[in-house]
């Protein structure tokens, strides 16, 4: 969610129970401009909250002028000092989902790949290299797993942002916010990363399409069907989209206005049991 | 198309401003630069209006196309300037020329709305002005002076919970709802305390469902208000009862026609325990929201809770949802929720050590563990540094549950009559088949909980670091993700906010299905042989009928020696 929009954003967003404290609040409130500052950032989103075994990361986004890019992501254990995150990689995500559990709350904290690895048979050739290095460092696996969260969950409401032609996505100045009838729908929200879907829509769903405003995939497809609970609070005030994949995200968003973000305050662990819970 | 010589505008002026020449000027000389312009296709400026007339022409011209109507949408494209021209001059947006698309999409679009229609339509009233006024009814006050001073009167201690309070405290380690929701809560649970005869109160949690949530109050009733349940038991003990006398009787009719019974007998039911005791001790209440209606919750069933631990599912919002998983759960969404609660209360509920001692009273058997206790006078809070370091200063209050499903084991083979107060007693008398379970005593302290695998169970920190002398001591469960409990000075509590299942490191893996039943063990009565053919047959007739004669010949033939 926008740093700027910060103590209000986090209203909506409290009915799960995860919140800030007005220490962390005020901390926030203090650094994210300073990242501003410091990183050059246009817009510095607060993403969310990590919970460890023993501490807590707080994690912070920041984006350039083309929002689509890949946003530099900043940790920090108490909201007041910041360190920037390495980009994610591919071999990070593929070792991250080996490994299971909680996070411990401590960045240098190494899980030992070694067990997993002699359970499972058949390494495939390119993790072949890392079976020398059975060790998997935490801040590797908190990037892998921001990462895999924004890439799954992280939503924005249809018409939030435009694509120009030359390719740059912005943000849409004339959004109003969606109408009441449209935030009830899941064909509203949009998965905010590199399209998947988009290519294989039929032409004539794509005929209907505005290349402008539709160029993501909507969370209609989602699999498994029902991962997102969407209710109205507070009568219809606020919509709230929580995501049952990553327990603990949260999105809202006030119908008719510009208002909506998303937060993560959990765990930072997939939920696999969620085909037996629904 | 003009015939006329082109000229240009800005040549005529200079002209006028010249002085004037006594001589008229004729035509252009050959000699004379300009010579030969005036004729049609040698002029530079030949497609430039040249007179106002043609131009006032060719303004009309175009004036006309920008005015000519579109067949599809019924707009023309002179209107449309002239409303995105007044729209920009109107709102004066920075950067016009950049988003000019979007005003002209945008003018298009506010051109479809309806207008002024005989007909008004009614105006739709949006669920946001129910909830309002649901919430606004939280806010009257009913009658309130004198049963203000009745309440009073009546009890010493206050029914009704500072929620603000806890949520004041929770607060600072970042747990809670927001206040306005709180505060709701607060009036809400008023209500309750209003409405039903309520001894002791708490705002238990909220618990997240797929379309609404659960707002849930841990309500202690006042003495005799329970008796509704034992009227329900007693009516399903006589059907079956009748059920029985009914089978016995078609027995006697048709004893060869039906096929053999089955000898299988379910094992029977584990009573739940009795209100008030173990994990009934307290009642609850849900609603869905604030404004919306408390509804009770039916106390627990010891089958309930050991199929809860087995199945994990999201709650709908719906109380009477059907609960759909494997092993099938007896009973609806409502059920599932109250099992639900029971184990995260057995689970997690914790008060610091010291707060609650055991009654003074001496125990019979120390075997069945104290079931209350009370509130401990003297108790000294130690200072939250303390409380962060060691889980011991922090215990249980309330009693685990067993594998059984119930607080107090109970012994299933003894019962055959319901008397429920002989249970304690029967504990190790004969039935040796199960082996009697003890779950740890009340008030132990959650240092003794395990953790899961290299994980301990509880999580302990202090709100801020930065000003120690005001923190408070935060207690979170890392087996139920959600719990949570603070404590400060001499007050502390427990909630829960979360969608209400256990937190386990290996994924969940359900249920296998039972094994197939064993068929009827085979022997020779009911191996399959291969029927006789006729020829068989006959033979075995004809080979009969000569044993038979044989054995008359036979006795014949005794007969005549006789």
């Amino acid at each position: 969610m926008e740093a700027l929009s910060l103590p209000a954003a986090l209203e909506p967003v409290a009915g799960g129970g995860a919140g800030l404290s007005p220490e962390r609040r005020a901390a926030l409130g203090t650094s994210l401009p300073l990242l501003q500052r410091d990183y050059r950032f246009e817009r510095v989103w607060f993403w969310g909250c990590i919970q460890g075994v023993r501490g807590a990361y707080y994690i912070a986004e920041g984006l350039g002028p083309d929002r689509a890019a890949p946003r530099s992501r900043l940790y920090s254990l108490n909201c007041v000092d910041w360190s920037l995150l390495t980009p994610a990689t591919k071999e990070m995500l593929a070792l991250a989902e080996q490994v299971k559990g909680r996070f411990q709350g401590d960045p240098s904290f190494e899980y030992s790949l070694a067990e997993i690895n002699k359970t499972r048979k058949a390494l495939p050739l390119k993790l072949a290299y890392f079976s020398s290095k059975p060790v998997m460092k935490e801040e590797a696996r908190l990037i892998a797993t921001i990462e895999q969260i924004d890439r799954d969950v992280g939503i924005v409401p249809r018409g939030a942002f435009v694509k120009t032609p030359l390719g740059s996505v912005h943000e849409n100045r004339h959004f109003e916010g969606l109408s009441l009838v449209e935030a009830k729908k899941l064909s509203s929200y949009f998965h905010f990363t590199d399209p998947v879907n988009l290519k294989n829509k039929t032409l004539l769903e794509k005929a209907d399409l505005d290349p402008s405003t539709d160029f993501l995939d909507s969370l209609e497809h989602d699999i498994p069907r029902g991962s997102w609970s969407i209710q109205l609070e507070k009568g219809g005030t606020v919509v709230v989209l929580r995501s049952l994949l990553w327990l603990g995200l949260t999105f809202y968003h006030v119908p008719m206005t510009k208002q909506f973000g998303y937060v993560y305050f959990g765990t930072g662990e997939k939920n696999l049991d969620l085909p037996f819970m629904l | 198309m003009d015939d006329q010589s082109p000229e240009l505008d800005s040549s005529q002026e200079p002209e006028s401003a010249e002085p004037q020449d006594a001589r008229e000027r004729g035509p252009y000389q050959p000699h004379e630069p300009g010579y030969g312009l005036d004729q049609p296709r040698y002029n530079p400026y030949e497609d430039e209006i040249p007179d106002p007339q043609t131009r006032m022409l060719a303004i009309k011209n175009a004036k006309a196309y920008l005015l000519k109507t579109s067949t599809k949408s019924g707009l023309n494209l002179y209107d449309h300037f002239a409303n995105i021209l007044t729209k920009i001059l109107d709102e004066q947006p920075t950067n016009t020329v950049d988003i000019i698309e979007n005003i002209s999409k945008d003018v298009k679009w506010a051109q479809f709305r309806k207008k002024m229609d005989t007909l008004r339509d009614e105006p739709l009233i949006p669920p946001t002005f129910e909830a309002a006024e649901n919430c606004k009814a939280l806010f009257i006050q009913e009658g309130g002076e004198e049963e203000h001073e009745g309440v009073e009167e009546e009890m010493g201690q206050p029914a009704l919970p500072n929620v603000m309070e806890a949520a004041f405290y929770f607060e600072q380690a970042g747990i809670g709802l927001n206040k306005d929701e709180s505060y709701y809560i607060f009036l809400a649970l008023k209500n309750l305390i209003r409405v039903q005869p309520i001894q002791t109160c708490r705002f238990w949690g909220k618990i997240l469902g797929l379309e609404m949530n659960y707002i849930i109050a841990e309500v202690q009733l006042r003495e005799g208000e329970e008796e509704e349940e034992t009227g329900e038991e007693g009516e399903g003990t006589t059907a079956e009862g009748e059920k029985e006398t009914g089978e016995a009787g078609e027995e006697d009719e048709e004893k060869a026609a039906e096929p053999p019974k089955s000898t299988y007998k379910p094992p029977p039911p584990i009573p739940k325990e009795p209100n008030g005791t173990g994990t009934n001790k307290y009642v609850y209440f849900v609603c869905n929201g604030p404004g919306k209606p408390w509804v009770k919750l039916p106390p627990v069933t010891p089958a309930q809770i050991v199929c809860a631990r087995k199945i994990k599912k999201f709650f709908t919002g719906w109380l009477d949802a059907p609960v759909v998983s494997f092993p099938p759960f007896p009973g609806n969404e409502a059920n599932y929720l109250r099992a639900q609660i029971a184990r995260i209360s057995a689970g997690t509920h914790v008060s610091p050590t010291g707060f609650y001692q055991f009654a003074d009273e001496e125990e019979e058997e120390e075997e069945r563990g104290a079931d209350t206790y009370e509130e401990n006078p003297e108790f000294e809070p130690p200072p939250v540094a303390k409380m962060v370091e060691s889980l011991a200063t922090w215990a249980h209050h309330v009693k685990g549950i067993l594998k059984q499903g119930r607080c107090v084991w109970i012994n299933p083979a003894q019962k055959s009559e319901e008397n429920e107060e002989d249970d304690e007693e029967e504990e190790e008398e004969e039935g040796e088949e199960q082996q009697e379970e003890r779950g740890p005593p009340l008030l132990t302290l959650i240092s003794e909980d395990e953790g899961m695998k290299d994980i301990p169970a509880w999580t302990t920190h202090a709100s801020t670091n930065l000003i120690p002398e005001y923190s408070v001591a935060i207690l979170q469960s890392n087996r139920w993700p959600g719990a949570y409990a603070f404590a400060s000075g001499g007050k502390f509590e427990n909630i829960y906010f979360g969608w209400g299942h256990k937190y386990s490191p290996e994924s969940y893996t359900p249920e296998l299905p039972p094994p197939a039943e064993a068929e009827f063990p085979s022997g020779p009565e009911i191996a399959e042989t291969v029927d006789p053919t006729v020829e068989e047959e006959m033979a075995f007739k004809i080979a009969q009928e000569e044993a038979l004669a044989e054995a008359e010949e036979e006795e014949d033939e005794e007969g005549e020696d006789d």
